[in-house]
């Protein structure tokens, strides 16, 4: 059949001593956190050395990969069952962003920065800051695994935006800022002279700034002012790193899995996900398509079942269970068929990219035999 | 049942975790609170145009349109807030800026204003939404307001109370002008009962939590919280009694009583085992259905509409909480 995908070769991708970076995208909630945890387990208990940056991961999940202490670092997993070893560390946005601060800026500002308005806040709600603080992280952990040889497998979840698309635009979106003509004047009283188009840029400016201060009041451009200018020291570092990591997803050994959930929304942010990654050359590996409902009798047809239910019902011989499990097999069949029907949709507009499948539990993944259960079932 | 909003009510703001339904419960309910003849405004504020691809049209302009029936007479308007424009009119209106806002676009300042003081770009937005809530009808004899109701689809639960509680984040930044009344009084009618922060959620754990976790941050910020919506309600196909029954011997009678219709024992077998999974699950259900009633807010159940949303869904989605509201008034 046409519609039939390739299979994705999940254990060969992880046991590929060339892999070194997996990098899990997706819209939220498709599972993510769950494919990136199971993966990195995966691979440990095959004997590759993994680190796996978790973001978001449900609590019970944390809990069970020892995350229960928020501190930015990779800890080691116990209960892996292999030759290899597994850390695990959830990414904590406000602190990694400090974090550049304190690692980037002069040391005689980092307070003025950490403590500035603007910085707090564009820190805790500047759009992408969650994606760029990913990127950001994954940087250090590959700089880590090479210095300390802890780890030569990094799993990466991406943050549970609604776009799977939000995670590559966000370096470039905070570039665009830095380099948005706004910040520029503003920064141009720091810098001596400024040039005679910044000084044209200026006076424009002023009549700006007049409006501004109109309404909001004169110390909030002051704040802006001071943040602007003890940022500058970071900025070219910022963009720069930004783009080494960019480069990073570029490179020979990253590849990318995108998950979703066999759902029009889900599917259709792949298939967006998909086209973007080739047009950034970015390697695919494939796609994990989770949470399926399998059929279990294929033999047995939606209508026959809910005619025979139908009779049951009449039955005062049936204590109506026979007559629930046929309802439920042929809601089942059912919606085996959308989600077919959806998958199919994808595989015809993205031939070549390969699938594996994990089927929806009845409970949640919380759990390293969850994991493991998820990750025998994505090998198939 | 309690009522799921107090009967003052006329901003409704929709939030819950990605992807439980928060646009599909926010139309449902424009519709819902429209039926018989009302006028509501349905507001998104995140850009993603999920209010357009619902009712399958084109991408919203930032103009009120018309955009569905409600059942019994009644319409729905749709507006998509841009902060962008939102700020531009809202210069206009109040400072007739002119040159100055001009000025203020070349240079990026809106933009500035709107990304990177995230508290600016969400004054706007809860500002435009108060605007629509308070704006008095010139074209509707006999009604006080120009809309019935306003309903927003709003960020999510992990943002939700950051985005509602301006005063305090845009505080921080703008400590004297129009901005800070502005925000002033936005916070007064988001404040008052005449909002209701309803959360959207399904029954599962992270979902659930994520809900528990958002009521108390609301309330924490004095913020008034309407109802929880439990959506994508699946129908339960084993009555309670039933659920433990799926019984080695009940199997053996189940595979009795298929025998007649050509399924032979070993389908039955994956029949019992496809019914055990159900019944685990509609257990876990239970047990988050107790964890949202913990919460102590009034809790509406929303059906799982079978092979997605469509208009015909959208109505039968407002019925179950026109329903709810119903009984919560008799109540
Ligand atoms: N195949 C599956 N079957 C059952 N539950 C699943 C499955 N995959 C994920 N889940 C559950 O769904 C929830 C969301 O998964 P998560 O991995 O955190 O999503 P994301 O990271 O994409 O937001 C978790 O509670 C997880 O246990
Ligand atoms: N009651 C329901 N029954 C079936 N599908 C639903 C229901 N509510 C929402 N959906 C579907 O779930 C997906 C997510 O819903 P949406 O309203 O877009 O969520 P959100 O705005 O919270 O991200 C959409 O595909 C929508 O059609
Ligand atoms: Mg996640
Ligand atoms: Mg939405």
């Amino acid at each position: 059949m046409s519609g039939t995908p390739k299979r994705l070769d999940v254990d060969g991708l992880l046991t590929d001593p060339a892999t070194s970076i997996i990098v899990c995208c997706g819209s939220g909630g498709v599972g993510k956190t769950t494919v990136a945890a199971a993966l990195a387990l995966r691979a440990a208990e095959q004997g590759r050395d993994v680190v796996v940056l978790t973001i978001d991961p449900a609590r019970r999940l944390a809990q069970s990969l020892g995350l229960t202490e928020l501190d930015n670092n990779p800890r080691e997993v116990e209960g892996v069952q292999g030759a290899g070893r597994l850390f695990a560390m959830m990414l904590d946005m406000q602190r990694t962003f400090d974090e550049i601060v304190e690692n980037h800026a002069d040391p005689e500002r980092i307070e003025q920065i950490l403590q500035n308005p603007f910085y707090q806040s564009l820190s805790a709600g500047f759009s992408g800051t969650q994606e760029y603080m990913a990127m950001e992280k994954l940087g250090q952990l590959r700089r880590t695994g090479e210095e300390t040889g802890s780890w030569d497998l990094i799993i990466v979840d991406t943050p549970p935006s609604r776009s799977a698309l939000d995670f590559l635009d966000a370096p470039n979106r905070l570039g665009s800022f830095l380099d948005g003509k706004l910040i520029k004047v503003l920064m141009a009283p720091a810098k001596a002279g400024g040039g005679f188009a910044l000084k044209v840029l200026a006076s424009g400016f002023s009549i700006a700034t007049m409006a501004l201060n109109k309404l909001l009041g004169s110390g909030l451009l002051h704040d802006v002012q001071t943040f602007v200018g003890a940022l500058e020291s970071m900025f070219g570092g910022f963009r720069q790193r930004a783009e080494e990591t960019y480069q990073l997803l570029q490179a020979e050994g990253t590849a990318f899995l995108v998950v979703a959930a066999p759902e029009p929304d889900a599917l259709r942010e792949a298939a967006y996900f998909t086209e973007r990654l080739a047009a950034e050359n970015m390697p695919l590996a494939g796609l994990i398509l989770n949470r399926v409902h399998p059929v279990t009798v294929p033999e047995l047809s939606a209508e026959k079942a809910l005619a025979a239910a139908e009779e049951l019902d009449a039955d005062s011989a049936d204590p109506r269970l026979a007559a629930g499990l046929l309802r439920l097999h042929a809601e089942r069949v059912r919606l085996a068929a959308r989600e077919r029907r959806l998958a199919e949709r994808f595989t015809a507009s993205q031939p070549g990219v390969a699938v594996a499948e994990i089927p929806a539990q009845s409970g949640d993944i919380h759990d390293l035999d969850g994991l493991r259960l998820a990750g025998d079932l994505l090998a198939g | 049942m309690s009522r799921p909003w107090p009967p003052e009510c006329r901003l409704h703001i929709v939030t819950g975790k990605g992807g439980t339904g928060k646009t599909t419960a926010a139309a449902a309910l424009a519709l819902a609170l429209a039926e018989g003849g009302g006028r509501v405004l349905l507001v998104e504020v995140e850009g993603r145009q999920g209010i357009a691809q619902l009712f399958d049209t084109a991408p919203l302009p930032y103009e009120e349109r018309s955009i569905a029936i409600a059942p019994g007479g009644g319409e729905v308007f749709a507006l998509a807030i841009d902060p962008e424009q939102a700020l531009l009119e809202y210069l206009d209106m109040f400072y007739k800026l002119g040159r100055a806002g001009k000025a203020l676009k070349r240079f990026g300042a809106i933009d500035f204003a709107t990304t990177v003081a995230p508290g600016m770009r969400d004054v706007l937005l809860t500002g435009k939404a108060c605007e629509a809530v308070r704006r008095t009808a010139a074209d509707r004899p006999g009604a006080a307001f120009a809309y019935d109701a306003v309903v927003m689809d709003a960020p999510p639960t992990g943002r939700i109370t950051r985005f509602l509680n301006v005063n305090t984040e845009v505080a921080g930044l703008a400590r004297v002008g129009p901005v800070k009344n502005q925000a002033e009084a936005v916070m007064r009618v988001l404040t008052s009962p005449q909002t209701a922060v309803h959360l959207t959620t399904v029954l599962e754990d992270m979902p659930v939590q994520e809900t528990l976790d958002g009521v108390e941050e609301l309330r924490a910020a004095g913020l008034p919280v309407g109802a929880i919506l439990v959506n994508m309600v699946r129908t339960a196909h084993l009555t309670i009694g039933k659920r433990a029954a799926v019984s080695t011997a009940a199997e053996k009678r189940v595979a009795a009583l298929l025998r007649p219709y050509g399924i032979d024992t070993d389908e039955t077998h994956a029949l019992a085992v496809l019914g055990r999974e159900h019944a685990e699950r509609l257990t876990l259900e239970e047990v988050e259905r107790r964890a949202l009633d913990g919460a102590g807010q009034p809790v509406v159940e929303l059906p799982q509409i079978g092979g997605g949303i469509d208009l015909g869904g959208l109505y039968e989605l407002a019925a179950a909480l026109s329903a709810a509201a119903a009984i919560g008034e008799a109540a």
